[in-house]
């Protein structure tokens, strides 16, 4: 195919998607799950899918635990004036996906949970989610900057340390969270240097052996 | 074991080749051209990157938003099935000693994953122990290879600029893509240090060579496999081509077992293990032709024990496994204030580096033997799994976008604007060298394990000397240099003695070579100049296993001309009964 068809064909959408609901049901009925969570986009191997769809049939978090997270990532990366928060772009999602995904994390963030309920009850009497919100950040401020958290709070630290790094990464792959980035690229284009305006600002130019020897386009 | 038999195909082909990626994808190639009838063993699935595509997705379309698995070890979108383990097919180490063995089990092998850095190895490197006394000599020069140099140059295409270097030799290149902006400053840092930084030889098409494939259309995203075949893979531009012909076979999850021969110690054909029924075949041809890996390949050959090669197929000389050796591979990254709050524009541009280091000193005046190239990284690539970690390691060391310094860490609006002030402000860039081939490095079969198929496994023995260790910390001092050069500072990477500069275990970058090793003396040698095995004269090994140093350069570009070479011999000698 030439590339201009190619391009043609991108831009109507019917390029190589593969339902997996449709090749579980073709071989193994026993093990058909909710089609919301088993359809894939992207090449999936007979082995991958089999991994994939039991991972997403699993559960890890309670709904307590879910309940909490979700207060959480929204503190971490709130609504603003260029986008939605982390719950909008569905980060307590990611997270229980990538905890089945990586069993590594597991025990930090359940731990880590459990910590932050104990915390809380010790000091006003409530798990995380039930105290008024004053409280939450009062609690949160204790383990958000881990150059100057008390030593008695390090767990804490460490545990919103690793709840920031997921949110930050759910929110920023997320489709609300690539526009919020303005990441412009993943699409079919010219690459024909960095733009004018940019070398300017930065006082940088292409020498004119660049120029002559790199390639060039006709439109 | 009931119904237990052998199953043979009554097929007789010319040629049997094992391995469908760089070496074996050409061997097809060339040979079906000329009307030879080939069959081709493959030990993964079918694999076509315009059917099985990842091309242009978005991180979200993968649950873990493109982290790696343990089925695609370099991450969920990557074109390449398999890494550094297998289940059922393990590998062992002597003694302690350490060696990864990453294997790519599909149609192409691991042309799927390859970064597309295709470099000539240069007239030294064919010489390289009349140089320094370390090694051996290749019984031949780069002006024997030159020519399939260009041709594969022209068949597959490969871009870059004309430079004159005496030790890299120009290809007969595509126009390069001009350089990022973190590469324009790289390169400013190169030459106020007298570091060479030219663009970069990568075998993408920024021009239409043919009209089967399709011209760059800069998405970065190489390695997940190109739709238009706008890159190298061997699936695409040489096993698809060669099936096209009609002279060629295709055997899918066709695990090889063994080279069977006759009692005068002539190749007969292959065994076999079907993966989708886990029956035993056999196939038999005239010629057979090894292109599974360098230490597959020598597994192969190892575990091709008969009466007439009791000591493994090929292996008369004892040196079938022996000089294993991997590149070199040290890696540091940085931040560049500069790059802050930048202005947003689309800098995918192709797969990989625009620009690139080749090696640019004088090693008598160094204190260890062979070079190394430079690959740099960066810029506004699109965000995936990892994407702002470690936000509190970044965002208390440097002033925000009020120009006031903050606390590390930290949560809600402030925190959130901090990943967008601070995205593509990164940067990177890695070492790749020539290590020394020595006899003490090598694998071998296990004389206790073997894998899920009941085939021996490879025990390796690997250990760097102090060449690749001395080497790793110039490496090291060279990119810090270059880092503050720029005026960045550096974020990662930076390792001392305690853990040998950084360098990579060998086997972690995936060149390794001179397993089967070519030679006029074949009792120092596997193969001789042609990549014919000197014990058996039917049986060839077109992967890297026939390198005998390995330059420091990518080895794809060269077991591509290589595989040309022989392909094009044992077409002539076909002819000619020989074999």
């Amino acid at each position: 195919m030439d590339r201009r068809k190619y391009l043609k064909t991108l831009a109507v959408g019917t390029v190589g998607t593969i339902s997996a609901a449709s090749l579980i049901e073709s071989c193994k009925p026993e093990e058909k799950v909710k089609e919301a969570v088993s359809t894939f986009t992207i090449d999936r191997t007979p082995d991958e899918l089999a991994h994939e769809n039991k991972l997403l049939a699993d559960k890890f978090f309670d709904e307590h635990e879910m309940k909490t997270i979700t207060v959480l990532v929204d503190i971490i990366i709130p609504k603003d004036d260029v986008s939605g928060s982390a719950t909008d772009a569905k980060v307590p999602e990611f997270i229980e996906f990538i905890v089945k995904d990586m069993p590594h994390h597991q025990t930090p963030l359940r731990g880590g949970l459990k910590w932050l309920d104990l915390q809380c009850a010790k000091k006003f009497g409530a798990p995380f989610v039930d105290c008024k919100s004053s409280q939450q950040i009062e609690i949160i401020d204790a383990i958000a900057y881990p150059e100057k958290a008390k030593p008695e709070m390090k767990q804490g630290v460490a545990f919103f340390n690793l709840m920031r790094d997921l949110t930050a990464t759910g929110f920023f792959t997320s489709k609300i969270g690539i526009d919020d980035l303005g990441y412009v690229g993943n699409k079919p284009n010219q690459w024909d240097g960095v733009p004018q305006d940019v070398l300017d600002q930065y006082g940088v130019k292409y020498d004119q052996k660049t120029l002559d020897e790199c390639v060039k386009f006709d439109s | 074991m009931p119904g237990f038999q052998i199953k043979k195909n009554p097929k007789k082909y010319d040629v049997i080749i094992v391995g469908s990626g760089a070496g074996g994808g050409m061997s097809a190639y060339v040979l079906a051209n000329a009307g030879i009838k080939v069959l081709l063993l493959e030990a993964g699935p079918m694999y076509d990157p315009a059917k099985n595509v990842m091309q242009l997705k978005w991180p979200y379309e993968s649950p873990r938003r493109g982290a790696s698995t343990h089925f695609r070890n370099f991450g969920d979108f990557d074109a390449a099935y398999g890494g550094w383990e297998l289940d059922g097919e393990p590998y062992t180490h002597k003694d302690g000693t350490k060696f990864d063995w990453f294997r790519s089990r599909m149609l192409g092998g691991r042309t799927n994953h390859w970064g597309r850095i295709s470099l000539r190895f240069g007239p030294k490197d064919f010489k390289h122990k009349s140089v320094d006394g370390l090694g051996e000599d290749w019984p031949i020069s780069y002006d024997d290879v030159a020519p399939y140099y260009d041709k594969v140059d022209k068949l597959i295409g490969v871009f870059g600029s004309k430079e004159n270097l005496p030790n890299d030799p120009d290809s007969i290149f595509l126009p390069p893509p001009k350089p990022r902006l973190h590469e324009l400053f790289i390169k400013d840092a190169g030459t106020a240090l007298n570091i060479p930084v030219i663009p970069s030889r990568l075998s993408i098409l920024t021009k239409p060579i043919n009209k089967e494939r399709g011209a760059c259309f800069f998405c970065s995203q190489c390695n997940r496999g190109c739709t238009v075949y706008g890159d190298f893979s061997s699936s695409s531009v040489l096993v698809k081509p060669a099936l096209n012909t009609g002279n060629v076979d295709v055997i899918a999850n066709a695990m090889a077992r063994e080279v069977l021969t006759d009692n005068e110690g002539k190749a007969t054909g292959v065994s076999y293990v079907s993966k989708d029924d886990m029956q035993e075949y056999e196939v038999s041809g005239k010629v057979v032709v090894l292109a599974a890996s360098a230490c597959e390949s020598a597994r192969l050959l190892l575990n091709s024990k008969s009466a007439a090669h009791p000591n493994g197929l090929g292996n008369s000389s004892n040196v079938v496994g022996k000089y294993l050796h991997d590149s070199t591979g040290s890696a540091m990254g940085g931040f560049l204030p500069k790059l802050v709050g930048r202005k947003r524009y689309n800098e995918d541009g192709v797969g990989g580096m625009h620009v690139y280091t080749p090696w640019w000193l004088d090693n008598k005046k160094l204190d260890f033997a062979r070079g190394y190239h430079i690959e740099y990284w960066g810029g506004m690539g699109m965000p995936g799994y990892g994407f702002g970690f470690g936000m509190q390691g970044t965002n208390g060391k440097y002033p925000g976008r009020d120009g006031k310094q903050k606390d590390a860490g930290g949560y809600g609006a402030s925190l959130k604007d901090d990943y967008r002030y601070f995205y593509g402000a990164s940067f990177g860039m890695a070492g790749r060298g020539e290590a020394i081939a020595r006899e003490d490095n090598y694998c071998e079969i296990d004389p206790n394990t073997v894998d899920k198929f009941g085939i021996p496994v490879l025990r390796f023995n690997y250990k760097w000397s102090d060449q690749e260790v001395k080497q790793a910390k110039h490496m090291q001092s060279t990119f810090e240099e270059i880092i503050h050069k720029m005026g960045g500072v550096v974020t990662w990477g930076k390792s001392g003695a305690e853990n040998d500069y950084g360098l990579e275990a060998p086997g972690r970058i995936i060149h390794e070579v001179g397993t089967t090793r070519m030679g006029d003396d074949k009792a120092r040698s596997v193969v001789n100049k042609f990549n014919q095995a000197h014990d058996c004269k039917n049986v060839f090994v077109v992967d890297g296993g026939p390198f005998v140093s390995q330059a420091d350069k990518n080895p794809t570009w060269t077991i591509l001309a290589l595989a040309m070479r022989a392909s094009e011999y044992m077409i002539e000698e076909i002819k000619r009964q020989n074999l």
